[in-house]
């Protein structure tokens, strides 16, 4: 590699370099590269040090490292996504429109052609979209390449400043002062004060540099690196073995496998709780409890047993449980074991038994002459009753609807129970048929002497757990916090320089600050108070 | 319980009128001969009295937290008048870094703004839903409001700056953006004003709204400039809606908050146009005069740190601590969520307002502009998002 000896100091700088990294003088040649004009101030940013993207043009792997190190690329992506998160709004993505509805009907029922559009775009499932990915994908990929392209020049011009600064480098920095004829014990006096400020001081020659708070020159570099990690950990979530997403329906009083665990751990729902406010017991909420129309809910809750089964590894063994926890879950207060956490995520109250009772077609008191009752997760087929009756249950559906008049079960979870009885009256030998379900009781030929009718029913809930574990989120975690400390790092602090440089009778200050000019101008300001020192000038602002 | 739950409120409003003087403490130092930022006994008490006006918001607080059983951030009444509470510690906190007195006069009265915007929505306590029963959620809604809140001392020095900045000889389209930023303050009073006058006396007028799930009510406190599509007008010797509210606005309450919404432009836009034809001028032109001894670059840099210290604290709230409790409540860190997707907004647009100016120098107006942008995108974000885009945050 070519290097660049300084004509003023003679050090032996990278190809590149803008500004010599020993001693500040510009390098003639270079001086494009950061737009620096002779006469003008010079641009400070990473201290002219030789940056790759900045040095080579050349080969295509050159032009794609320059393009994502640009923080104009960088900034055009970061607006890009922004717009594109902000078109996700304008409609609601699919996830949260209605289960039973066709997703195309939807939109265009609910938002006419617009949301026809919006639908035929994709940008229903904007999110999860190819293309709003690739954004995040190229965002990530350019802060790492801006972020290498900068860091290691810039930890390299930092390491090895020399407090003796070249004039030309000092003239032209944007704080600014010459006195004339200082006398010594103000030069001390506000050598002191540095010091007092936390400036670490370093000399040579009578040249003296003043630094402090370089270390958050890294808070970028180490925030990207946060976001970085997050990036990975969220992607991570893709591998099947990272996370873990299933959701299981647990019945009060059964006992399941919790899917996911490969029958390892079972769950059993020992009680199902769901609270609401009352406006005598809650007296405080009483009048917002008036101003809504349905009751508040203040508790979800299923108190549970986990067993751990030790013949999970054989397959169609009978389980063998061992109970190893127990406790109780809630929304917001899932229950953790071995990695999985169970979540209160919903509930379905369901029929769990219903019973009948049998009385003469034409009796106008109904009066009862046996009952029955059946239980409804598992219903047995024949029933033996007082007064020699006999019932066998012929059909069951659980979940009734009629499709297109034919009588079926959508579902097999009793939300809407119906039967078809054949009832054997004492004696006789030809059953009569009925339908009977909530609300229905329909005899079959409008011949039947006996009439089923509905005595009661009991409900129970079912609870619905997610059951989740994920991998991933120490990974976002990590990334998180840093990130966290890398933005405090960065934005909390600034890096400020003074350089104190005599030159003949006089003495010369310039300083330079990564941001928050103002601040380091009157603190300096302070730093000289009744001294004979001229206050440093913003040249910046004089232009 | 009542009783404290009254105590609490006569604190906020001590604290509203301790706000108030320090306004006119503030305005008085305009006319101190040195520069804004000088220290006089008025300075020191427009400051001593938004510190006492403070406390009194934080004795508000603490009495409701008790009162309620609950940290009292829980319902547009309560979360809107955190966030005027953190604006206001915001704003103290910058002026012990800068001690500009003028900020003082721009950042207290929409601090005052914002107080009396949050108290016309239902002030009783609210029982919590179980998905709300979370220490995360406090720890996410205090942490995300104190962070907005610094963001809007940003928006409040940008706008010092714009308004001393722009050239105000000639009308330009700056001029009318900043004339445009002034009066969605006026529209602001104009909601309070015209919800106090109808809530006092006691205005409703019901409608019957029939649709796919059957037939419900919806109540109006103001007069119906816009209706329910779809709704009949049941209460007698009201006002018959003007026209219907476009479908595509979410939720059962949409044509209510929209008609408030109408309402407040319009009120707005009186208080407006009657201060222009007092005035003669544009208002940014008439304040203008009295900004001349403000020094820009230090009002810029106010800016700039607002953001410096607000970015972080946002990111902490809004995204990180959000996570935690979503993935708590609804077992996953991030659902897209409109109001979340626009917290992500929030945060990429300061985190571009960041690169601009560090590596692009994007400093001074173009600065003071994206700090208005992003105030703008916070508010659309607390105000706008639950009237037209509907979620799971629509609690608040
Ligand atoms: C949304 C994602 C990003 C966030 C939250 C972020 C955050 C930050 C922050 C807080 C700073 C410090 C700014 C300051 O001190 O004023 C910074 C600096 C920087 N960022 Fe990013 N950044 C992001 C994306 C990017 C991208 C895509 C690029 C690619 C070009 C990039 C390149 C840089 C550079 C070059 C710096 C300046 C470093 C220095 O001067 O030392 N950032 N970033």
């Amino acid at each position: 590699m070519k290097r660049i000896v300084c004509e003023a100091c003679g050090h032996s700088n990278a190809e590149g370099t803008v500004l010599c990294q020993s001693c500040g003088k510009p390098i003639e040649k270079n001086q494009h590269i950061d737009g620096n004009e002779k006469t003008k101030l010079l641009n400070m940013r990473y201290d002219g040090s030789a940056r790759r993207s900045q040095t080579y043009n050349k080969s295509f792997v050159d032009k794609i490292w320059n393009f994502f190190s640009s923080v104009k690329v960088g900034v055009w992506l970061i607006v890009l996504t922004l717009l594109a998160s902000a078109l996700g709004t304008i409609f609601p993505q699919e996830m949260y429109i209605p289960q039973d509805v066709q997703p195309l009907d939807h939109y265009r029922e609910q938002y006419g052609i617009a949301g026809q559009i919006y639908y035929q775009l994709g940008l229903h499932n904007l999110y999860s979209s190819w293309w709003y990915m690739i954004l995040i994908a190229l965002i990530g990929i350019s802060i790492v390449v801006a972020s290498i392209d900068r860091v290691v020049p810039l930890y390299k011009a930092l390491k090895m400043q020399k407090p003796k600064r070249h004039e030309t480098f000092l003239k032209r920095q944007r704080l600014f002062s010459q006195t004339n004829q200082p006398s010594l014990n103000d030069k001390e006096k506000f050598l002191e004060r540095l010091k007092s400020k936390r400036y670490k001081l370093t000399e040579e020659d009578g040249h003296i540099l003043a630094e402090k708070g370089r270390f958050t020159r890294w808070g970028p570099y180490v925030n990207h690196l946060g976001l970085i990690i997050f990036l990975i950990g969220a992607l991570l979530r893709f591998v099947p073995f990272m996370y873990i997403d299933e959701f299981v329906w647990v019945r009060e009083g059964e006992t399941l496998p919790i899917k996911g665990t490969e029958r390892e751990y079972y769950i059993e729902n020992n009680d199902f709780i769901f609270e609401t406010y009352d406006e005598e017991e809650d007296r405080k909420f009483a009048e917002a409890l008036q101003n809504q129309s349905a009751p508040v809910a203040s508790n979800y809750q299923t108190d549970a047993v986990i067993y751990r089964n030790h013949e999970a590894e054989l397959v169609g063994a009978e389980p063998d449980l061992e109970k190893v926890k127990e406790g109780s879950i809630r929304v917001n207060h899932p229950l953790k074991i071995d990695g999985f956490s169970l979540y209160q995520s919903s509930y379905q109250s369901e029929f769990s038994t219903m019973s009948f009772y049998i009385h003469e077609t034409d009796d106008k008191d109904e009066q009862e002459l046996a009952n029955f009752t059946v239980d409804l997760s598992n219903p047995v087929n024949h029933y033996e009753l007082d007064n020699g009756f006999e019932v066998e249950l012929v059909r069951y559906m659980p979940d009734y609807y009629l499709d297109d008049g034919e009588p079926k079960s959508k579902t097999d979870y009793p939300n809407n129970p119906a039967f078809v009885f054949a009832v054997y009256p004492p004696d006789a030998s030809e059953p009569e048929y009925s339908f009977a379900g909530i609300g229905r009781n329909i005899d079959a030929t409008g011949e039947n002497d006996y009439k089923i009718a509905l005595n009661g029913f009991d409900v129970q809930y079912v609870t619905g757990l997610a059951v989740k574990r994920d991998y991933t989120l120490p990974i976002l975690m990590i990334g998180g916090l840093i990130f966290m400390i890398g933005v405090v790092q960065g934005l909390y602090w600034q890096h400020r320089r003074i350089w104190i440089h005599p030159k003949g009778n006089e003495l010369w200050v310039a300083a330079h600050t990564n941001k928050n000019w103002y601040g380091l101008k009157r603190e300096i300001d302070t730093l000289m108070e009744d001294t004979s020192l001229i206050r440093v000038v913003d040249q910046q602002e004089q232009k | 319980m009542d009783g404290l739950v009254s105590i609490s409120s006569n604190f906020l409003y001590l604290a509203f009128v301790l706000y108030l003087a320090a306004t006119f403490f503030f305005g008085g130092t305009i006319r101190s001969k040195n520069s804004t930022s000088s220290q006089t006994w008025v300075s020191r008490v427009a400051i001593g009295l938004t510190i006492l006006g403070f406390l009194a918001s934080v004795v508000y607080f603490i009495l409701r937290w008790i009162a309620s059983g609950h940290a009292p951030v829980s319902n547009l009444f309560e979360f809107t008048t955190f966030f005027g509470m953190m604006l206001v510690l915001a704003f103290i906190v910058m002026y012990f870094i800068y001690r500009l007195n003028i900020l003082g006069l721009f950042v207290l009265p929409v601090a005052l703004l914002i107080i009396a915007y949050a108290s016309m929505f239902p002030t009783e306590l609210s029982p919590l839903v179980p998905s709300l029963k979370s220490h995360w959620l406090y720890i996410h809604v205090t942490t995300v409001s104190l962070g907005e809140a610094v963001l809007a001392v940003s928006f409040a020095a940008g706008l010092i700056y714009l308004i001393k900045e722009v050239d105000q000889s000639y009308r330009s389209k700056r001029t009318t953006w900043l004339e445009i930023i002034i009066y969605s303050l006026y529209a602001t009073l104009g909601f309070v004003v015209i919800s106090s006058i109808f809530s006092a006396t006691d205005y409703n007028a019901t409608f019957e709204v029939t649709n796919e799930s059957g037939v419900s009510t919806l109540e109006y406190h103001l007069p119906a400039i816009t209706g329910p599509a779809d709704g009949t007008l049941v209460t007698t010797d009201r006002m018959e809606p003007w026209f219907d509210t476009p479908g595509w606005m979410n939720g059962a309450e949409a044509p209510r908050k929209f008609n408030t919404l109408l309402w407040s432009f319009a009120v707005g836009l009186v208080f407006y146009l009657i201060t222009r034809l007092i005035l003669r001028k544009r208002i940014a032109a008439a304040i203008q005069p009295y900004l001349r001894k403000v020094n820009s670059d230090l009002v810029d840099e106010i800016s700039y740190r607002a953001v410096a210290i607000g970015f972080p604290i946002f990111t902490l709230g809004g995204l990180i601590f959000a996570m935690i409790w979503a993935q708590e409540a609804w077992n996953r860190y991030w659902g897209w969520d409109p109001k979340e997707v626009w917290a992500l907004i929030t945060w990429f647009f300061y985190a571009a307002f960041l690169h601009l100016r560090l590596s692009q120098g994007w400093h001074g107006e173009k600065s003071a502009w994206l700090a208005v942008v992003g105030f703008a995108i916070i508010m659309f974000n607390l105000i706008a998002v639950n009237l037209v885009l509907a979620g799971l945050h629509s609690y608040a």
